[in-house]
């Protein structure tokens, strides 16, 4: 797109349509003392030297790339991201794309979109998907809204799991402060051994939405479908927060029955990058896909009869229902939902199953070989996919600091979030995670 | 454009039948929308409506908009064939368009039709 620069002529006309004669006279109304004012800043440097100084301070961070083995997840995962998404990112059309209201010069945007719909779709077993959200936290908020708004705020009240993501809970609770609603189950101090029938008798005629983890935080795997079954009785939606690369390997929310099924999509071509910025997607029925937030792209044909990309039930966007529009929560993830699709694309079917086996098979392999360690051992004896409980002899910040003493990140202190488990650490393993680095966790904790 | 001479009018234009109740949107209002392709009707039979209560929702390929109780009463009926049919709202307003009838009615500021037609014509300029 052309840029367009503010000429001499252009500018003195803004400012006689105004009523002054120059800028400095425009911003009259600024104190004298406050317009220019000196700036505490070091002399200038030369190029060489500023770079030289940025590449010194950058070299302080310890990364998981080059100095780290991380075994650390609870909710972001260090997976290997193929060279091709960063170079299809930065490529301009989609790297400086904006907004893709109009099909005539957004084809390119909007068949990106329409990709990663369709391929989120597949994955979750549902029929649609949006164009992505902040992260996985705010999708799943936005769930409790599209449960809010077909139930037209007739029923108020929401069972989430203690085990869903202590972070996603704490974001459902700020963005739903004032809706006045009731939450159910959502207790530190509940009993994490017991499974998803404990929520059923939470659940009753004023549940709107039943929220649950797959697998749930502490790495278990649970099927659904009883519990799904129990709040459809009872009238409830559900929404499953979902781990995608567990998905490829697991049965799907959508064969368990799920409503909604949303999640973090960090896992799927998005590196760490300290926390952000993630990709939240959020898939449902079609029967919701008027109450789901965020922006739809469709197929079509155009009058020439050529297959083409619009965005569709367009009403959610800001140039129809103004202040009323919910696509905006989508626009900036856009790139994000891109990596994601590229990352699917680059693997297929086969090569996700590929890292989904090999998440499973070495975390099944790093937690037989923990748990033989003298005072470690599993917490829990459900079935886990790529992540499991740890109790360890000694304090979980004690244990961490010297892996991290070892060069090796430690997994997420549970002590932070639920009390009854002081003591116990998330392990994360990934195909990252090569056997040598396993059996290095395994021998320095020995050490301990 | 169609104004019936047997209903009243609003100025969001809703139509409403003191005969027995019903409301719904009007001919300009349908024309105005363009082709509609989504209603979500907002209240419940038994419901207490008040004038200005949003009763439904509806998109079209280039709007959305509410639509607002002509009258205060109990919602006696709810068109439920609607939503799968959207397009009745373009194609037939005054008849099987109606939205919902409201029991005990009492409408709230309405016009009659001749000074709906001139409200209209008055906007369209």
């Amino acid at each position: 797109m052309t840029y367009i620069p503010i000429s001499p002529n252009e500018r003195d006309a803004m400012l006689k349509t105004v009523g002054v004669k120059s800028l400095d006279d425009l911003f009259d109304a600024v104190p004298k003392k406050h317009r220019f004012p000196k700036l505490d800043l070091p002399p200038a440097l030369t190029e060489m030297e500023a770079a030289a100084h940025l590449a010194d301070m950058a070299s302080s961070n310890e990364n998981v790339r080059e100095h780290l083995i991380s075994f650390l997840g609870a909710g972001a995962y260090n997976h290997y991201v193929p060279s091709v998404v960063d170079h299809m990112l930065r490529r301009g059309e989609f790297y400086t794309a904006y907004t893709p209201y109009q099909p005539e010069i957004s084809q390119g945007t909007l068949q990106a979109i329409f990709e990663y719909q369709s391929l989120m779709t597949n994955l979750t077993g549902m029929d649609v998907s949006n164009a992505s959200h902040y992260d996985g936290a705010t999708a799943t908020a936005e769930a409790v809204n599209l449960a809010y708004a077909q139930f037209r705020g007739k029923r108020k009240k929401i069972v989430i799991s203690p085990t869903v993501h202590p972070q996603y809970r704490e974001v459902i609770r700020t963005y739903t402060q004032a809706m006045g609603l009731e939450t159910a189950g959502d207790d530190p101090n509940a009993d994490l051994e017991a499974g998803p029938e404990a929520l059923t008798s939470l659940i009753d005629e004023s549940t709107m939405l039943v929220i649950v983890q797959y697998p749930d935080f502490f790495g278990r795997i649970h099927d659904y479908t009883k519990l799904i079954e129990d709040a459809h009785a009872k009238g409830s939606l559900v929404c499953i927060v979902a781990n995608p690369t567990a998905l490829l390997m697991l049965k799907t929310p959508g064969d368990m029955g799920a409503d909604i099924v949303v999640g973090e999509a960090q896992p799927f071509g998005i590196p760490l990058w300290y926390g952000g910025p993630y990709l939240g997607f959020f898939t449902t029925k079609k029967s919701y896909v008027h109450k789901m937030a965020g922006r739809l792209v469709g197929e079509t044909i155009d009058n020439r009869g050529q297959r083409s990309y619009v965005l569709t039930l367009t009403s959610r966007e800001q140039h129809i229902k103004r202040e009323r529009a919910t696509s905006n929560i989508c626009t900036n993830q856009g790139l994000l939902a891109l990596a994601a699709a590229v990352y699917m694309s680059t693997l297929g079917k086969t090569g996700l199953e590929q890292v989904a086996n090999l998440c499973y098979q070495k975390a099944h392999y790093a937690a037989g070989e923990l748990s033989k360690i003298e005072g470690f051992g599993l917490c829990f004896m459900e079935p886990f996919f790529h992540e499991f409980v740890l109790c360890t002899p000694r304090p979980a910040g004690e244990v961490n600091q010297y892996l991290l003493d070892n060069g090796i990140l430690g997994g997420y202190d549970l002590g932070r979030d639920y009390p009854a488990l002081q003591n116990h650490i998330l392990v994360a393993v990934t195909e990252m995670n090569s056997k040598d680095e396993i059996d290095t966790l395994v021998e320095v904790l020995k050490e301990m | 454009m169609n104004v019936p001479s047997n209903l009243k009018y609003t100025k969001s234009d809703e139509w409403f039948d003191p005969a027995n109740g019903a409301a719904g949107i009007t001919d300009y209002a349908q024309s105005q929308l363009s082709d509609i392709v989504f209603i979500e009707i907002l209240v419940d039979e038994g419901e207490d409506v008040e004038v200005g209560k949003a009763i439904a929702s509806v998109e079209s390929v280039k709007a959305s908009a509410e639509i607002y109780a002509p009258a205060a009463g109990k919602v006696s009926a709810v068109n439920k064939g609607l939503s799968d049919k959207p397009e009745t709202l373009n194609s037939d307003p005054f008849g099987e368009g109606w939205m919902i009838k409201i029991e005990g009615g009492s409408a709230g500021e309405v016009m009659d039709a001749a000074a709906y037609e001139k409200y209209c014509e008055g906007r369209s300029h």
